[in-house]
């Protein structure tokens, strides 16, 4: 028989505003242990919570970014449990009046994954298991999440990585998160059943926690589907329990602790007033959203003919695409920048880190007035090329690479002779070419190039080449 | 007359400095509190030196605030900065808050020389201070008996006059009961109207903090001094409106006071009878009086013990031993600590509550208690606007009895509980209410009375209340201790 896979998502996403969500300790990553504290992350006896708006706005850009629906009244909710992590034994969280809800995803088979809901909540810190004993880093604590879940609309392993990127990249560009996996500021535990093909009843799911990449997930997902099917092929049945995935060994395991059937005694925070989002608020936030990344893609595609795998790399990271967008200002071909980018600058920004930031030593303007030569016909393709390379080198503008002689282009009197030059100083190319190898004549363009130091247009050489060849 | 108004009168007349006064009261204190037990923490070193610093500037011939250097105190389960703050519990033994409260912040500010902390219920939880890992206080009229609680310490130093005055909490009565069985005045304001940061939580959406005086202008005094907006606390509105005292009517000719029916239902007869006389001398300043039902305060009691053991059950996770406080000596991993911290650390009352707590939040009772008490909750509210479209204040026993004998209230929690009748209402409405005394029992023991305003209608309470102390001064006694003005 055949089985079909059915999954759903909950992704915590960290926020990445300057401060966390109950106080205004910095929500910066990594710091000696226990320095991004006070009173309030850490639950001191006595300390109140005092929501940060600024998650509130960006809970509403991620809802908008995601098609949900803004609520106009929600509230915050106490997750109750003990864990030594949770200095207050309770997680601010939201619960039956979630910020966001009924959003969707659109993948590029056409399928939408619904989003059920979207809601904001407070990280908690981690622990550290070091010299034999166990320590408590409440750094994290506090730290702003928006947690996202969709619907069980997963059909297969890619359908949850396009997701996944998708919603990368879309966080990424509005700006509420940099969503990196290894860090922990975006954290995926996926709700895996499968099901005969055909039948519309949902198996049993468990529960995949602990993976940091897309790899894993994907890796994760084709495991637990396959150990799935095995059970139930031999006629035995899945329980539904939370499972942690190991990296290491590639298999899922089933986890005990602090998940073990816990009632959180959820309850509204008497600590906190009601939210509220005027209509007016909303649009405001909706107005400021910044182009998004599949709609930016499109564009890129048919307004500047770049590739549609091109354009894919260009919106992947915001700060690429913004950067593209200032390069090509006034000019004819956005193409050629799209092709310096990805053809020689990527080669110099290889990490996911480093394109995010993407802090290139060549300006967007510096890029922009070389591009702009070309475009003039004052300079070569080859040439520009090069220079882009030392401009990348030295962070120093074109016109400092480029001097007087190399620009203009090389006359048609000029271009005659040197083509003539070529030829009577390569007779045995002449006559491979005569002898009908094609080839040849590659010898005798790199030698006029050579000659015009690159400011030829090939085009050109080859054209009078072949006429004086005759 | 006002406590802290003569005291400033002292000092700046330069009748007494502020460092012999606060020796006064300090050497008092030695004297008494074997058996008031009304402080289980007494910072004379921080008092003397606050009390310097005030004389120092009044020997500059610099002017003081009318809180500068008057000696107080603080209920142990308001946070200060430096200094044990325990909630007279095991489990926050050691704990020096690296904070301080809002309303000690704002005290300390005006100058005021903290004497030290006093005694209450643990987590403010009881009725008569004697869930305290301390020992319970005692009343200043009579040590047979209790102070009350849970802010019993403060009520039991303020009435001794072994504190000018002194800031309590109440949840569900734990100022106002204290108050009248210590024969002084106790204002529990309008949730929202003093910040609660740093105030140990017991039960959040019940929880404020307001003084306990010996006359009603203190507590006005003092209230417009701690009432304020705080940024830290959400919930926290701040004082709306003027500062009580300069603008309260003492002349309440027209006035409209409501009698509650329910609010007599099993008062004790001589308490009846006070208020009774109480009322006859609001009707001879010109006030008019109007009977009324409010079935809906039969559903206080339930309401209260449900909502408030829920939010307990959540405020009081966080004492494990892992970050400050008591832990357990002997343990076998972090669960076995958690476990055993808090089975040692915690006293049976607080454990009672967690428990309540924890059954009522659970899946399965939620909707069958928390979810039933919040929308009787919302009855009770509703009832109280209804009452206050036909009267300006309502007048109520503030508990249907006296002080209860030490040792009476934990050998009967239950029965305990039912003495908060009259009580917790406001709390679950969230208004203001001011208890005074209005007489004495066979025994001697204060008998007291509250006046129930509106949301934010502090000003008019203290003023009725101040009408009343003027014409009935006989009600508001010293004791045989302490400090004499």
């Amino acid at each position: 028989m055949k089985y079909e896979l059915v999954a759903g998502f909950e992704t915590h996403v960290e926020l990445s505003t300057k401060t966390k969500i109950f106080c205004s300790c910095t929500t910066a990553f990594g710091g000696e242990p226990n320095t991004h504290c006070c009173p309030v992350c850490i639950g001191l006896p006595g300390t109140l919570p005092k929501l940060n708006r600024q998650v509130v706005k960006y809970a509403i850009m991620a809802g908008l970014a995601t098609n949900c629906e803004i609520a106009e009244v929600a509230k915050m909710d106490r997750k109750n449990y003990c864990y030594p992590d949770l200095p207050k034994a309770y997680q601010i969280s939201e619960y039956d009046k979630p910020l966001c809800e009924h959003g969707y995803i659109q993948l590029s088979n056409g399928r939408k994954i619904r989003i059920l809901r979207i809601h904001i909540e407070e990280d908690a810190g981690k622990l550290v298991h070091a010299h034999g004993d166990t320590y408590v880093d409440y750094n994290r604590g506090g730290v702003p999440l928006i947690e996202i879940v969709t619907e069980p609309d997963f059909r297969s392993v890619d359908e949850a990585r396009e997701y996944v990127e998708k919603l990368q990249l879309i966080m990424r560009c509005i700006g509420v998160s940099d969503c990196r996996m290894q860090e922990g500021s975006m954290r995926c535990d996926v709700n895996i059943s499968v099901r005969p093909e055909g039948s519309d009843k949902l198996g049993t799911r468990t529960e995949i926690k602990n993976m940091n990449s897309i790899n894993n997930i994907a890796k994760a997902m084709e495991y637990e589907y396959e150990r799935q099917v095995d059970v139930i092929e031999n006629g035995g049945k899945v329980i539904q329990e939370t499972l942690r995935y190991d990296d290491a060994s590639n298999t899922t395991s089933s986890m005990r602790g602090k998940e073990d059937a816990n009632d959180y005694r959820y309850f509204r925070d008497p600590d906190l007033v009601t939210i509220l989002t005027s209509r007016e608020e909303v649009e405001e936030i909706r107005k400021t959203l910044p182009e998004l990344p599949e709609v930016k893609k499109e564009r890129y595609v048919e307004e500047y003919d770049i590739p549609e795998k091109d354009a894919s790399l260009l919106t992947k990271y915001r700060k690429v695409s913004e950067y593209f967008d200032e390069a090509i200002e006034g000019l004819k071909t956005p193409k050629t920048v799209s092709n310096f980018i990805i053809g020689s600058i990527f080669r110099r920004v290889e990490t996911e880190k480093d394109k995010e930031s993407f802090d290139v030593a060549v300006s967007p303007k510096q890029l922009n007035e070389l591009v702009k030569m070309l475009e003039d016909k004052k300079i070569q393709n080859n040439l520009a090329k090069k220079t882009l390379e030392k401009m990348l080198d030295t962070g120093k503008p074109c016109t400092e690479f480029i001097d007087e002689s190399d620009l203009g282009g090389v006359d048609d009197n000029a271009l005659a002779q040197m083509c003539q030059s070529a030829i009577d100083s390569n007779p045995a190319a002449v006559a491979d070419y005569k002898g009908g190898k094609e080839k040849a004549l590659m010898a005798l363009l790199g030698n006029v190039m050579k000659q015009s130091r690159g400011k030829a247009d090939a085009q050109a050489v080859r054209a009078k080449l072949i006429e004086l060849i005759g | 007359m006002s406590q802290i108004k003569k005291i400033h009168d002292m000092l700046t007349s330069k009748e007494i400095s502020c460092k012999e006064l606060t020796q006064k009261y300090l050497d008092e204190i030695e004297k008494s509190n074997g058996e008031l037990n009304a402080y289980v923490n007494v910072t004379a070193d921080t008092a003397v030196a606050q009390a310097e610093k005030v004389d120092a500037k009044i020997a500059k011939g610099e002017t003081i605030g009318l809180l500068e250097g008057v000696p107080m105190t603080l209920k142990d389960n308001l946070s200060t900065k430096g200094i044990e703050t325990t909630c007279c519990s095991k489990i926050l033994t050691g704990y020096k808050p690296i904070y301080n409260a809002t309303v000690w912040d704002k005290l300390e500010n005006e100058g005021a020389v903290l004497l030290g902390k006093t005694n209450m219920d643990e987590f403010a939880m009881g009725s008569s201070s004697e869930t305290s890992y301390f020992g319970g206080a005692t009343n200043p009229f009579n040590t047979k008996h209790c102070a009350g609680g849970s802010s019993g310490g403060v009520a039991s130093a303020v009435g001794a006059d072994i504190a000018a005055y002194g800031l309590g909490s109440d949840t569900g009565g734990s100022i106002r009961q204290p108050a009248s069985f210590c024969g002084i005045v106790g204002l529990k304001p309008t949730y929202g109207a003093v910040s609660r940061y740093g105030l140990i939580a017991y039960a959040s959406s019940l929880d404020q903090i307001g003084p306990v005086t010996k006359t009603v202008e203190d507590a006005s005094i003092v209230y417009d001094a701690i009432s304020d907006y705080d940024p830290k606390d959400s919930t926290c509105q701040g004082r709306k409106g003027d500062l009580t005292f300069d603008t309260v009517n003492n002349d309440i000719k027209g006035m409209k006071i409501g009698i509650v029916r329910e609010y007599l239902d099993g008062v004790r007869d001589d308490v009846k009878e006070s208020l009774l006389n109480a009322v006859k001398v609001y009707e001879s300043l010109g006030a008019e009086v109007i009977y009324f039902d409010m079935p809906a305060i039969k559903f206080a009691l339930p309401v209260y013990y449900i909502i408030a053991c829920a939010e307990a059950s959540s405020n009081l996770g966080r004492y494990d031993g892992i970050r400050y406080g008591f832990k357990a000596e002997h343990y076998n991993g972090t669960h076995d600590m958690m476990c055993r911290t808090r089975s040692e650390g915690f006293g049976d009352e607080v454990k009672r509550r967690i428990l309540l707590g924890t059954y009522v939040l659970s899946a399965g009772y939620y909707d069958a208690y928390y979810k039933k008490a919040q929308n009787l909750r919302g009855t009770i509210v509703k009832a109280f606007d209804d009452a206050f479209t036909k009267c300006d204040f309502v007048l109520a026993p503030t508990v249907p009895m006296t002080a209860f004998e030490m040792g009476h209230a934990t050998s009967d929690p239950v029965e305990t509980y039912l003495t908060d009748i009259c009580t917790v209402p406001v709390n679950i409405a969230g208004l203001p209410a001011v208890s005074i005394p209005c007489g004495f029992d066979d025994k001697g023991l204060p008998i007291g009375m509250q006046l129930i305003g509106n949301k934010f209608k502090e000003a008019t309470i203290l003023g009725a209340a101040n009408a009343y102390e003027k014409a009935a001064g006989e009600n508001f006694k010293d004791t045989k201790w302490g400090v004499k003005l």
